[in-house]
């Protein structure tokens, strides 16, 4: 998939893997992360 | 050059008895956060969640709850029958060596008995069966020097709380009205009846976990408990100051605890680990002898994946309110030692990538002290019940967090690949916890790990919490602190 110009909205999950992860490799990919959100199911 | 102290194992603070209790509270899950939400717009939600609630005859016997309270082994839960809540342990007893699982009547004496401010009223019925019921507690009963339970009112004067000063109702399984809980104050949105209702669970039950701790044959005498730390999750306070807190003072104080003073350490689920260490750092120190760390349950988890029970047709397992208390002490050459220099810390700068959090946690603080994973006999790790999280699509989440670890094994070419699964059987655990957050992060563990560290087959043990402080969105990081604790030096090694 090629991020390079897309707007991402990185979720991420606690006890996987975290939003900040998430938003790193789309950042690195060439995105722009507009909201960074990590959510915890317990 | 400066001088470097090295610290060993020997002179560490020791983890002397451990305390964990459930309180069963089905009339509660219904102001459990997420019921309050979910249902808010249906006329009577007590009707909707009532054929998913259980009696108390089967909290008890439901083989996760055992574990909590020590009558059941782990490996003994993971060979069962499941779904656990269709094999029920028949004849459990209520009574465990590390605590208890206290019927609903009683914990609402409980509750009523440590409101200093009158402010929860119970129908006089209730009261009456409460009063009578908890009076006769091994524990908390009459003789124990705790206040009284009051007597109750008419359901005109409860409903005329409810109707004309704001009161909270708390209704029954069957849809009495059981009780009312007035506000704190008329303007105030931290001392609403909810949100004084939630304080009160919180430190009845740890109150509750201390007693049980300070009543274990050989403890320590409540008169010479000088420091209590809790790190339940409630934020006592007012609307000046919100998490104002010292919940560990007025849990000391109902407890008996009358030389001790106390404070409230906060980090979301991971408080507890950051609560256990620097109780072990008081004690190490010199500044204390003995530390009891403390906490109560949380009745805004109550329900919290309600909405899965009720579309898979099983009872909402998450209707009880945990608590726990530890004490940590000097050594005294018997009980587990808590490694004070093996503590592995999530830091600002370790990011969050799974691996490098992983890292942090577990290979770099046991690498400090020459051990590695294989090390360790057991880790203690989210020990949610997957019964109550998969349903909701949740996952199970301790069983994720094992093989992540045994990832890590594999990566630092400890077990080959296929090694995964064997790790996760042998160094692992079913998840046994109500999803009471902080409690169910890795402390349910310690009363099994404390035997198996005396008197039973384990060398070393290693819990780790971890905290969404992303949730208080004041932060995007999460929060991790790890623990080792450790057959006693002067016991040897098995």
């Amino acid at each position: 998939m090629d991020l390079r110009g897309k707007k991402v909205i990185a979720l991420g999950e606690r006890d996987g893997v975290p939003g900040p992860a998430v938003a790193e490799c789309a950042s690195r990919a060439g995105a722009d992360v507009v909201l960074t959100l990590t959510a915890c199911y317990v | 050059m400066p001088r470097v102290t090295h610290v060993t194992s020997e002179g560490m603070p020791v983890i002397r008895a451990v305390s964990l209790v459930l309180a069963h509270a089905p009339s509660l899950v219904r102001l459990g956060s997420k019921p309050l939400r979910v249902l808010r717009e249906i006329d009577r939600p007590i009707e909707f969640l009532r054929p998913h609630l259980r009696d108390w005859d089967a909290a008890c016997t439901y083989a996760p709850n055992q574990v909590f309270i020590g009558n059941v082994d782990v490996d003994e839960l993971a060979a069962r029958p499941t779904p656990w809540h269709r094999h029920p342990i028949a004849g459990a007893p209520r009574f465990g060596p590390d605590g208890e699982i206290m019927p609903e009547d009683e914990l609402f004496g409980l509750l009523a008995a440590c409101d200093p401010f009158d402010l929860l009223a119970l129908d006089r019925d209730l009261a009456d069966r409460a009063r009578a019921a908890l009076d006769a507690h091994p524990i908390v009963g009459a003789d124990s020097s705790r206040p009284a339970v009051r007597a109750g009112m008419t359901a005109q004067a409860l409903a005329e709380r409810v109707d004309k000063h704001g009161a909270l109702p708390i209704l029954g399984v069957d849809g009495r009205l059981l009780g009312a809980m007035l506000p704190g104050h008329d303007e105030d949105d931290t001392l609403t009846g909810q949100v004084l209702l939630e304080n009160l669970a919180c430190k009845a039950t740890a109150a509750l976990a201390l007693r049980h701790l300070l009543a274990r044959p050989g403890a320590i005498a409540a008169s010479d408990v000088r420091y209590v730390m809790n790190c339940g999750e409630e934020a006592v306070g007012d609307r000046y100051q919100r998490g104002g807190g010292n919940v560990a003072k007025a849990v000391a104080e109902w407890a008996g605890c009358e030389r001790a003073t106390g404070s409230d350490v906060k980090a979301f689920c991971c408080g507890p680990m950051h609560a256990l260490m620097l109780a072990g750092a008081l004690v190490r120190s010199g500044l204390q002898d003995d530390v009891v760390v403390v906490a109560g349950g949380s009745l805004a988890k109550l329900g919290m994946k309600f909405q899965g029970h009720v579309k898979h047709a099983m009872p909402i397992v998450e209707d009880v309110l945990a608590g726990f208390a530890v004490h940590v002490s000097r050594d005294e050459g018997a009980s587990p030692a808590l490694r004070l220099d093996a503590i592995g810390k999530h830091e600002v700068a370790s990011g969050s990538a799974p691996l490098a959090v992983m890292k942090a946690l577990y290979s770099e603080p046991l690498g400090r002290v020459g051990l590695t994973l294989l090390d360790v006999d057991r880790f203690s790790l989210e020990l949610h019940n997957p019964e109550a999280t998969e349903p909701a699509g949740s996952g199970n989440v301790p069983l994720n967090n094992y093989r992540t670890l045994a990832g890590l094994a594999v990566v630092e070419k400890l077990i080959p690949r296929e090694g995964i699964d064997d790790f996760v059987r042998r160094r692992g655990m079913p998840g046994f916890s109500p999803t009471q957050g902080h409690i169910a992060s890795a402390i349910p563990y310690l009363g099994h790990a404390r035997r198996g560290l005396t008197e039973g087959r384990l060398t070393r043990t290693m819990f780790a919490g971890k905290g969404s402080l992303f949730l208080g969105r004041m932060t995007q990081l999460p929060d991790g602190l790890s623990l080792v604790l450790e057959r006693n030096p002067s016991k040897g090694a098995r």
